[in-house]
């Protein structure tokens, strides 16, 4: 009996189908399933990098050539050997203030733009407007000749300063921030001003708390962006106590050669502080990306 | 202070204005336009950094357009982009388009995609170099090796390495590109659907003639941004190709790689520079090109 239903079944499904019938849908579940599965699957297979890198970091280096994910033997001894080098600390202080203080200065500065280009009326905004937005068209790979050039002279080249002065402030933060300056309905601002604060409290204390999302999004962005920069820190650095994550590791690795143990480990050392952080504010990161790139 | 008080509101705001805008207006004409200015003024020069610069005309240029390497340089350059940009935003767009769908585990998802994004891509540069290691290395050639298929040469190769490096800067650009689109997926109201739905319009025509011309303001982005990544790939093949970079035999060299080599080992700054604005100028067409096609469609 079950089986002459079950035969019957699609059929009939099928037929009504056929008729264009509205209140007839394909098997949902059945799809919905496939569906999660193989999106499930392909995020799985988006992490594993990630995870042969976390595994690697933990196996004795007769395990490497192993595809297992756990170790057999699990060891902490690659984190004891490139810890115990102490230049991994020192590179990955050096990206955490060059990180940190360009992240500050960005929130503080193209704000700041991003308010007086938006709030207030002055001869020759636009044309200011223009010419800042204008340097987004221009690659950093253009710059880097100049810089260098300039950090000669005057004696930046193998200091924080020459590092992180390329990115003091960026034309994408002044655009962002202006956007949601917008948002800022200038009746607050006006109050405040009758209250007899002046321009630069009004900015600071009643426009900026109200636009604390976009702050935190440009903080996001700009962190990441200097966390994991490359190319002028290679050139700008000399002396190895200078260098950041990325370039450090690009040394380190070399020298390791054929020690893949030693070289994820190094590499989840600079990626795993990020991660960490990915994991905490996960919701607020993704929101922060959206409307970065969305508005910005 | 005096004077300050006599001003009118709206002149007081020019000056406040300029307080705010004082020390960014410094910044950006001398880290921005006066590089950017010097860096077309030396790319008409010859100098190797210690010696004088002369003033060479077009030289330059002309060097580079009879110059083979640049020539092989601009075409992979191009791989890269036509390429990397279709591949990573339709496997973008099909992903976002089923998360959208997907309720159960939604957010560790679309969290599992965006992780890439995270990753430092000198770190990542490393890992995957190390999944293309021949056997018993790699992972890639070992997970070959234990299904019985023959190895392939991954960053040896002179046709294999192009892909194989772009593979990882695909792979950590999706997540951005995922979330976009399903930002932009759901921007577009229910009330389209439905009515579809009600007519009877199929899922696929659906997709076609609703989804897809609706968003295409966040695919025009999505082309412009990520081509521009594309065109600017560097860390991914310098650290994949340390002990030869750029290589094999030049096969993965990108116009910043040339541009690093010519100023930073070579020392010719006015030729390197005059690689810089082609490669400005390069990122210029490309943009305004895709800009043009994508909004008159």
């Amino acid at each position: 009996m079950s089986t002459t239903d079950l035969s019957i079944k699609p059929s009939s499904e099928a037929l009504l189908k056929n008729t264009g019938n509205v209140g007839v849908r394909p098997p949902r579940n059945y799809a919905q399933f496939i569906r999660w599965i193989l999106l499930f699957g392909g995020g799985i297979l988006m992490i594993m990098p990630i995870i042969y890198m976390l595994s690697t970091s933990f196996k004795f280096p007769f395990e490497v050539y192993n595809l297992n994910l756990i170790p057999e033997e699990p060891t902490l001894e690659n984190y004891q050997l490139v810890l115990e080098d102490g230049r991994f600390f020192n590179w990955f202080t050096n990206s955490l203030v060059i990180a940190v203080l360009t992240t500050v200065s960005n929130v503080f500065f193209d704000s700041m733009v991003g308010y007086a280009l938006c709030k207030f009326k002055f001869p020759g905004r636009y044309i200011v407007f223009i010419a800042i937005l204008s340097t987004l068209m221009i690659p950093t790979e253009m710059l880097v000749i100049p810089w260098y050039l300039m950090s000669t002279k005057l004696g930046w080249l193998d200091t924080y300063w020459g590092i992180m002065f390329p990115g003091m402030m960026t034309a994408f933060g002044v655009f962002l921030m202006k956007q949601f300056f917008e948002t800022v309905p200038d009746d607050f601002l006006e109050a405040a001003r009758i209250d007899g604060l002046n321009e630069f409290q009004i900015w600071w204390t009643v426009a900026m708390p109200l636009v604390k999302p976009a702050l935190a999004a440009l903080a996001i962005f700009v962190f990441l962006g200097n966390w994991t920069a490359f190319i002028w820190p290679l050139i700008v650095t000399n002396s190895q106590e200078l260098y950041t994550l990325p370039v450090g590791l690009t040394t380190f690795s070399v020298e390791q050669q054929v020690e893949w143990e030693l070289i994820m480990t190094g590499a989840a050392l600079s990626t795993l502080p990020t991660l960490i952080v990915f994991l905490i504010f996960q919701r607020f990161i993704i929101r922060g990306v959206v409307m970065a790139g969305l508005k910005g | 202070m005096a004077f300050y008080k006599n001003l009118t509101i709206s002149q007081k705001q020019i000056v406040w204005a300029w307080c705010f805008l004082a020390v960014p207006t410094v910044f950006y004409v001398t880290i921005r336009f006066y590089p950017t200015a010097n860096a077309i003024l030396v790319s008409f020069q010859d100098w190797n950094l210690l010696g004088t610069r002369t003033w060479t005309g077009i030289d330059n240029y002309v060097k580079l357009f009879n110059d083979p390497v640049f020539w092989k340089v601009f075409q992979n350059t191009f791989l890269y982009l036509i390429i990397g940009t279709p591949v990573s935003l339709v496997i973008a767009f099909v992903v976002a388009y089923h998360i959208d769908k997907v309720r159960f585990m939604h957010g560790t998802i679309r969290a599992l995609y965006f992780v890439p994004f995270m990753t430092s891509a000198v770190a990542m540069a490393w890992v995957w170099r190390w999944f293309y290691q021949p056997v018993p290395i790699g992972v890639f050639n070992n997970f070959l090796a234990s299904l019985g298929i023959a190895q392939i040469e991954f960053l040896n190769s002179t046709t294999n390495a192009l892909p194989a490096i772009l593979a990882p800067a695909v792979w950590a650009g999706l997540g951005f590109q995922i979330i976009i689109f399903m930002a932009g997926l759901r921007a577009i109201p229910q009330t389209y659907y439905e009515a579809a739905r009600i007519d009877g319009v199929s899922p696929m025509a659906t997709l076609w003639e609703i989804t897809l011309p609706l968003l295409k303001p966040t695919i025009v982005f999505l082309v412009v941004f990520s081509s521009i990544g594309f065109l600017r790939i560097f860390d991914q093949v310098f650290n994949m190709t340390t002990n030869n970079p750029g290589g094999p035999l030049n096969s993965t060299k990108p116009l910043v790689l040339m541009i690093y080599d010519t100023a930073f080992n070579g020392f010719d700054m006015g030729y390197a520079a005059a690689q810089t604005v082609v490669l400005f100028l390069v990122l210029l067409v490309v943009s305004l090109l895709q800009l043009r096609i994508l909004r008159d469609r």
